[in-house]
């Protein structure tokens, strides 16, 4: 057992893993920032209420967001290929976690918005700004620090959901994991160790930020008129 | 898509009853592991607090996936030979009951401590005021939060695709690989799992409106 255990933390294995674990960490960073901004947009065009537009999108988005990842996935890897655009599995799972992600965004982006009472956007048009200057310069800044730990909680997931695109052969952590341990079984608990250490630690460290920036908006007593921790996070 | 139903409407209804069952025996474990915890992080006992807390940041921090390869691969390695279907439902079981057991503890700390030490100072032990007064009013506010675990839980249980569960998902690979349009059989594995998650979804949303 314990001879195992050295072994399988042998130098090339560890190189390799940390290799996956650049993968994941590269896929997470593109996911993060590309549903970052689509959420942001998404959950703006939500709030503002475009006639159609925001209809159809609010039902494309709650279509999105109740669909498993790995379904997402399995579209964007066997189904663009179908419109002529034929994705690597790292780029597949980057549209895939986007696509996802965008939607789940949108819906806190939303809800973030709508926490802000009424008052401000009255007061804010009444002292002479226009619709989009008090969005823009009033309701999103207070909005994003209410947000915050539901958007960090989201990205937690977003991490630990990049695990999936295993499926699409995803050279990622969870894969070289699987490779390692599928070439010697001894090794199958070692791996999981690390597997389970090295997720553990990312967002773990990502849930402490979540917390603190919820108790710094507690202190600073956020005005919230309705709680927004709950949505989407999984 | 019609095709694929007419042809494979079995399978997919098959993998559609096991998605259903193992959602339904995970969110009945993952609710009571889930409570359990949650009470246990608010008992004034300290360790038991730590052992709490401990339990659900472990399983929120770490993938599903890995929870459940560890179950499909590990443990018939070298403890007990069990079906994809049990290592999955077991997976999900866990890495649920710790999202529960934040969900239920939120709903126990929004109730007013003054209802604790009310219950407290009029006789009740802290078990007895937990049962009759606080989780009672708890479980009313927590049920919109609940519901959205749920469907998490339904969506998160596509992972038994991966352990060979034979759920929903498992079934659109076979028939995917076997019809050679995956197109098609993706758009129906996806049209079932809304079935199940869309008008859940909506009624929660009527719940949360109607609470507010």
């Amino acid at each position: 057992m314990w001879d195992n255990l050295v072994n399988a933390y042998s130098f090339i294995n560890i190189r390799f893993l940390m290799e996956g674990a650049w993968v994941t960490v590269q896929v997470s960073v593109i996911s993060i920032v590309l549903s970052s901004i689509f959420g942001m947009i998404l959950g703006i065009v939500r709030y503002v209420r475009v006639k159609i537009l925001s209809a159809v999108l609010g039902f494309v988005i709650d279509i999105i967001r109740n669909l498993p990842l790995i379904l997402i996935m399995f579209f964007t890897y066997f189904g663009l290929p179908n419109i002529g655009f034929k994705p690597v599995p790292f780029w597949a799972a980057i549209i895939a976690l986007t696509i996802f992600e965008s939607a789940m965004i949108a819906e806190i982006v939303r809800a973030g918005i709508e926490s802000i009472p009424d008052g401000q956007m009255e007061g804010a048009r009444s002292n002479g700004l226009t619709f989009w200057q008090t969005l823009r310069y009033i309701i999103v800044p207070q909005a994003i620090q209410n947000m915050i730990p539901a958007l960090v909680s989201q990205f937690i997931s977003l991490v630990k959901d990049t695990s999936l695109a295993t499926i699409i052969v995803l050279p990622d952590l969870m894969n070289h994991a699987q490779i390692i341990y599928g070439q010697n079984t001894n090794y199958t608990i070692p791996m999981f160790i690390a597997l389970a250490v090295m997720y553990f630690v990312v967002c773990y460290a990502l849930s402490l930020l979540s917390n603190y920036f919820e108790r710094r908006l507690q202190r600073n007593g956020a005005v919230v008129e309705e709680d927004i921790s709950e949505v989407g996070t999984n | 898509m019609i095709e694929i139903f007419q042809n494979y409407g079995d399978a997919l209804l098959r993998g559609f009853g096991e998605t259903i069952l193992c959602s339904i025996i995970a969110l009945i474990f993952a609710l009571i592991i889930g409570s359990g915890f949650a009470i246990l992080e608010s008992t004034p006992i300290r360790w038991l607090r730590i052992i709490a807390r401990a339990y659900i940041e472990l399983f929120r921090n770490i993938p599903l996936l890995v929870i459940t390869m560890f179950f499909y691969v590990v443990i018939p390695m070298y403890v007990l030979d069990i079906s994809g279907f049990v290592a999955g439902t077991i997976g999900l079981i866990l890495y649920s009951s710790a999202f529960i057991a934040e969900t239920v503890r939120a709903g126990i700390q929004s109730v007013d401590t003054g209802q604790m030490e009310g219950a407290r100072a009029n006789g009740l032990t802290f078990w007895q005021a937990m049962r009759y007064i606080i989780l009672p009013q708890a479980f009313r506010y927590v049920l919109p939060p609940l519901g959205n675990q749920f469907i998490n839980l339904v969506k998160n249980s596509s992972v038994l695709a991966f352990v060979a569960g034979f759920d929903l998902m498992y079934q659109g690979n076979v028939i995917a690989s076997d019809s050679l349009q995956s197109m098609s059989t993706y758009m129906c594995v996806g049209v079932l799992y809304l079935i199940i998650t869309l008008p859940l979804s909506y009624y929660m949303r009527y719940l949360e409106h109607r609470l507010s």
